[in-house]
């Protein structure tokens, strides 16, 4: 190996990359790593800079200070056209005047491939993905899915190392979404290219990806798998950002080998001690109780980890029902059941009930 | 209830007598062109193309009409050129002074066209370029460029933005991507420049009856014939010309309309 730093470099590398537009900070000191045949999602709420992550790998925008590298090599001065990282548009971008065969061309066409090489190439991927039948139509007369797999195919002829996806399902229908989530994660696997999705949605980043990035205003909060950063949120904002857990906050009377004692304004409870946080009788914490592991009941139990409320409301999504709550100061509370489970309780709006936890399932954040 | 039809009845009527008031002439000069009297009057006489004949058979008609063909011809490319890269740097790009450079881009039409006669032959007369068959083509391509511009920029601004990004992104340099998808996204608007600029040069008489001496097009030989004397060719001119403009308009104006069908 003439490289060896280069070789066991990760495939992608931000390093303090900064991106100003104007006064405003769109990306903030970025350092992130993207592994050779990772599937990663980056997820946040509009504005926080995922897209224009994504855009810097693709060298639509320039970084504004660091240096993101690909495959150990300095990208920030390589324009988009000279680079190898094919995207899938939010808008899908398809190209209203060719067909459906020659989108899929493009970009083999712009390497220079002979027509003939390039049409087979091109119907290999329509095959691939199951629509080598409307090859010759013109891009308008497809249903979203379809449309979505040319996308697709157009993106992936060139056989890239790494594919980028902007959104690409949010013009889809829930239905369609999911069929087409299950697509994309056969694909990565069977391809085993990057895969870096960018995404709003939780559904879709937790079903697919390895990793998780969570941004927040140009920032990033965490990154883990996806499990991780269900369970184990590294700060308040990703608490509430990602799953429906319950935030609760106060202050810490006793420290023992495994356990913390916390006092609120609600009550007094326990939560394990998380290695990550040391912590020492006084200190502020605030620690979470997923939503789906509580339990409710309509009587007191009066020890534990217990929890007075009010029934404000009943939200039924299929088999699944939030409950949400509100405790004595009026702070909100959730809980999340499968339908019959919740069968032998008598769920009139206003009703008095108890939630209660188990202490390993709650988890103290790490930072605030 | 009656009242309203009242009023609907009497705006359709109100329409009509607009139009008969816009195309009578047209048509009175169509009729006309075919009739055998020297003076236009009614009863008619008998049908001719004694007038058409004539006309065609006029070496100075011929060549007034060379000149229209070549001036329409040469304005419409330029003038779609140049509005085109307006209508793209406008798309495309963001600067300082942007509304002032679009207000600039689009002002010529909105000068009154004796004005804009003067001060063209001023201009070119002090440069030496007047009197010239290239004389008229400046001036027009000056008067034709916003029309070009504002077309192309219609058409632009109903393109997807990413689109070109997404040609960037698969190994398209920006050149190539220029060709292989800005133009042939706005290749309908700009057959559509092409047609209605030259439409326009071809009837424009002010301009061109100030800047252009003895370089005669069609619309200002139609003066000078109709200075001397009432002569029926004039109607034969007229009709061959309306035609003429007519149909490239028609042709612009179908073009314009032409939109990818969106999905739903």
């Amino acid at each position: 190996m003439p490289e060896p730093a280069a070789a066991s470099e990760p495939l992608v590398v931000f390093d303090n990359v900064v991106k100003r537009f104007g006064d405003t900070v769109a990306v903030e000191r970025m350092n992130l790593e993207i592994h050779k045949g990772e599937f990663l999602a980056i997820m946040g709420s509009s504005g926080c800079g995922k897209t224009t992550t994504l855009r810097m790998l693709a060298g639509l925008e320039k970084p504004s200070e660091g240096e993101v590298r690909l495959s150990g090599r300095r990208m920030n001065e390589v324009s988009a056209f000279e680079r190898d990282t094919p995207m899938v548009w939010q808008t899908l971008a398809l190209f209203p005047f060719l067909s459906v065969r020659r989108n899929v061309e493009f970009g083999l066409r712009m390497r220079g491939m002979n027509a003939g090489a390039r049409r087979a190439k091109a119907i290999e991927w329509l095959e691939r993905l199951g629509i080598a039948e409307f090859a010759e139509r013109d891009v308008a007369r497809l249903s979203g899915g379809q449309r979505q797999r040319v996308a697709l195919a157009r993106a992936l002829v060139t056989e890239p190392e790494i594919l980028l996806l902007d959104e690409p399902m949010s013009a889809l229908d829930a239905n369609l979404i999911v069929r087409m989530q299950g697509v994309l994660a056969r694909l990565q696997r069977e391809l085993g290219i990057t895969f870096v999705y960018v995404t709003h949605s939780q559904s879709e980043a937790f079903a697919m990806a390895d990793r998780v990035v969570i941004m927040s205003r140009g920032v990033i909060e965490q990154v883990g798998a996806p499990q991780t950063v269900y369970r184990h949120p590294a700060n308040r904002f990703v608490a509430e950002f990602v799953g429906t857990n319950n935030l609760l906050s106060g202050t810490v009377t006793e420290v023992s080998d495994e356990r913390l004692a916390i006092e609120t304004p609600l009550g007094d409870f326990a939560a394990p001690v998380n290695p990550a946080r040391e912590a020492v009788p006084g200190d502020r914490c605030t620690f979470v109780v997923s939503a789906d592991r509580a339990t409710l009941s309509s009587e007191a139990g009066g020890e534990g980890n217990e929890l007075a409320l009010t029934l404000i409301s009943e939200e039924f999504v299929g088999s699944v029902v939030t409950l949400h709550l509100e405790a004595g100061n009026g702070e909100a509370f959730r809980v999340q059941k499968q339908q019959r489970e919740l069968d032998s309780l008598a769920l009139d709006v206003g009703a008095r009930m108890w939630a209660r936890w188990n202490v390993d399932d709650a988890f103290v954040l790490p930072a605030e | 209830m009656s009242e309203r039809r009242a009023i609907a009845w009497f705006l359709r009527a109100y329409v009509a007598v607009v139009f008969a008031f816009v195309f009578a002439p047209i048509v009175a000069s169509f009729v006309f062109s075919f009739n055998s009297d020297r003076f236009p009057t009614i009863p008619l006489g008998h049908f001719t193309l004694h007038w058409y004949e004539t006309i065609f058979g006029d070496p100075d008609v011929w060549e007034a009409f060379g000149n229209s063909v070549l001036v329409s011809a040469v304005t419409s490319v330029i003038a779609t050129l140049i509005g085109f890269c307006t209508a793209y740097t406008d798309f495309r790009y963001r600067f300082f002074g942007k509304g002032a450079y679009l207000g600039l881009a689009l002002l010529p039409p909105t000068i009154p066209l004796v004005i804009m006669g003067l001060a063209m032959l001023a201009l070119l007369s002090r440069t030496g370029m007047s009197g010239q068959l290239h004389s008229i083509i400046v001036a027009h391509v000056v008067l034709c460029a916003p029309f070009a511009m504002a077309i192309i920029r219609l058409r632009l601004a109903q393109m997807d933005p990413s689109l070109e990004a997404a040609a960037w992104n698969l190994g398209a340099s920006e050149w190539r991507a220029m060709g292989a998808v800005i133009l042939p996204f706005t290749r309908p608007a700009i057959v559509s420049a092409l047609c209605l600029t030259a439409a326009v040069s071809f009837d424009e008489f002010a301009v061109a009856w100030f800047v252009s001496g003895l370089n005669k097009t069609v619309p200002v030989m139609i003066l000078e014939i109709l200075q001397g004397n009432v002569d029926p060719q004039i109607n034969a001119i007229g009709t061959f010309v309306f035609v003429t403009s007519m149909t490239l308009v028609v042709i612009a104006q179908v073009l314009v309309m032409t939109r990818e069908p969106r999905r739903a």
